[in-house]
């Protein structure tokens, strides 16, 4: 069948933590600047958005804006940290610094190189998801114990995120068209996830092509069910979504990076 | 023993024929050579060497193993320089060697044990913590090399080892290439620099347009393709005819403003010259690979 190749389940092993530990070194190796961006850009949006726009819109379900607002920034760093390590970051190692070729010249196959650099942007994602949850968490803005869990489910979020970029790498001929999923595709989702404003003030037809369509308005309910400790069972319907669009993207950019990579 | 032994090998890429049907066998603890221009299928034929490109139809096997198979067993085998430059550049020189080392499943201290005599034996130990952008092309090369070493592999696949190096570098690298021989290590070679195959190769073969078009010791190469010696005149029409009346010279070659003459008795052949073509000079040299790779290879300029 065509496009079948696309579904075949990749062999991935134990080394696959190897290429995982290489891009966790050479990120520590430059910690200041990687971790700065993650703490200073929540503060920013919250005092911005949060305090200032804020004073002028109404709480929203019975929370004030800031406190609508934080767990949707959150979600976005989960977003933005992985899928961009996996586009730029994962480009350039393939295409610049040929380290994936390097890498398979030893007894690890393209598969593991890529599961890999899944598994570092799932991390990466962590990473920052926990430096923005203290963030948020400082503002006094979290008022549930189930934020905690914000930080394990950022690692599934993250290799969401990370899969779909991984699938726009295997795509793009040059570093440049990473440029148009970015902005086609990151952040229209970002404004119509349920992120800003609620997904109810949008029409009927939007909110369902969301909840069909885009993994971030998931991920984003997810985060604001937990550090507001308020759920429904829409979200297990979400959680199942997450899950399964997670295992697709996986194993569909893992094919498409060895089609591009192994002729 | 035959380390690799490869029969109707081809790989195609879409409508190009890379590697057409060849066979070649690589003995053990020898240098064996792949000359041949540029797309002549010498990179393609490492690469499923390699085991990161399979192979369109054919047959492959390393160290008794199927490529198609036991690609993981094959590849911890294996020392590989490539032809591209890949060093971490998120990396310093060191630590190159320590992350590469993780991948052959080499436990730390043994990693920092070879990873520190490699530096010595490559006259890198002074540049260890030096970040991979600082490196001169070759030091770079040379660390390549160090990188190829660290699984004390059994077969070293080297694709243009030496291009783009001054003569000093060059040197150092074929020094510590016979080096890596003596101690019994199988080298695969790629080049283009016909003195770096004639001093180090045992035997090589000639690709181009993905067919082998030789093989043999260099020296046979010469003698078989070109004979002995080469005689060089200046070329004019007089001349040229004389030549093609004179039984003695089978093999002769124009290129612009020269006459080349390959032959094993370049004493008559200078003498003819001079005596009956009206040719005022004449010199003889050695016949070089260069004379028989450009003879099969032809001189149309590859891109």
């Amino acid at each position: 069948m065509k496009g079948a190749w696309l579904f075949r389940v990749p062999k991935v092993g134990r080394r696959t933590w190897k290429v995982w530990r290489r891009d966790g070194k050479t990120f520590m190796k430059t910690y200041r600047s990687n971790f700065i961006p993650p703490l200073i850009e929540p503060i920013l949006y919250l005092v911005a958005f949060g305090v200032g726009l804020g004073l002028f819109v109404s709480p929203i379900g019975g929370v004030s804006y800031i406190k609508f607002l934080a767990p949707a920034l959150i979600a976005i760093s989960m977003m933005n940290a992985a899928f961009f390590e996996c586009t730029f970051g994962s480009f350039v190692r393939m295409y610049y610094q040929k380290t994936f070729d390097a890498i398979i010249a030893t007894p690890l196959n393209i598969d593991e190189v890529i599961m890999g650099e899944l598994l570092w942007g799932a991390t990466k994602s962590t990473i920052y998801t926990t430096i923005v949850l203290g963030v948020v968490a400082a503002f006094g803005l979290v008022t549930s114990a189930f934020a905690i869990l914000v930080i394990p489910f950022s690692f599934l979020a993250g290799l969401l995120f990370g899969g779909l970029g991984m699938i726009f790498t295997a795509l793009s001929p040059k570093i440049d068209t990473l440029s148009y999923p970015t902005s086609l595709y990151i952040t229209p989702m970002m404004l119509i996830s349920g992120t800003f404003f609620p997904i109810s003030a949008l029409p009927l037809l939007i909110q369902q092509f969301s909840y069909a369509l885009l993994p971030l308005i998931h991920v984003v309910d997810i985060t604001r069910a937990l550090t507001l400790g308020d759920f429904d069972a829409n979200l297990l319907f979400s959680l199942a979504w997450i899950i399964a669009g997670t295992v697709l993207v996986v194993i569909v950019s893992i094919n498409m990076m060895r089609r591009r990579l192994i002729v | 023993m035959d380390i690799i032994i490869a029969d109707h090998l081809t790989k195609n890429f879409d409508d190009l024929v890379a590697v057409n049907d060849i066979a070649f066998r690589v003995r053990e603890g020898e240098c064996f050579g792949f000359l041949g221009p540029n797309g002549a299928g010498k990179t393609t034929t490492m690469r499923m060497i390699q085991c990161v490109s399979p192979l369109t139809s054919g047959k492959l096997v390393v160290a008794g193993l199927g490529v198609e198979k036991d690609e993981r067993r094959i590849k911890y085998l294996l020392g590989v320089s490539p032809q591209e430059t890949n060093l971490d550049p998120d990396l310093t020189v060191r630590e190159n060697l320590i992350i590469y080392s993780r991948y052959f499943d080499i436990s730390r201290e043994e990693a920092e044990r070879r990873a520190d005599e490699l530096l010595v034996f490559f006259q890198l130990e002074a540049k260890r913590d030096t970040g991979i952008d600082k490196l001169s092309g070759g030091m770079k090369r040379r660390l390549l090399l160090a990188r190829a070493l660290i699984n004390s592999p059994k077969i070293l696949i080297l694709d243009e080892p030496t291009v783009g190096l001054d003569p000093q570098a060059r040197h150092l690298i074929w020094e510590q290439l016979k080096r890596l021989k003596s101690q019994g290590s199988t080298i695969i070679l790629t080049t283009h620099y016909m003195e770096e195959a004639e001093r180090l190769c045992d035997r090589l073969v000639i690709m181009d347009n993905g067919k082998i078009l030789a093989e043999g010791s260099p020296k046979e190469l010469i003698l078989k393709g070109v004979g002995e010696n080469v005689v060089e005149a200046k070329n004019d029409p007089a001349a040229i005819s004389c030549l093609r009346g004179n039984p003695k010279v089978q093999n002769f070659e124009v290129l612009g403003e020269t006459i080349l003459i390959s032959t094993s008795e370049p004493q008559q052949v200078i003498g003819s010259l001079l005596q009956t073509c009206g040719v005022t000079a004449a010199s003889v040299r050695k016949a070089t690979l260069e004379d028989v790779f450009l003879k099969l290879t032809g001189r149309t300029l590859r891109e």
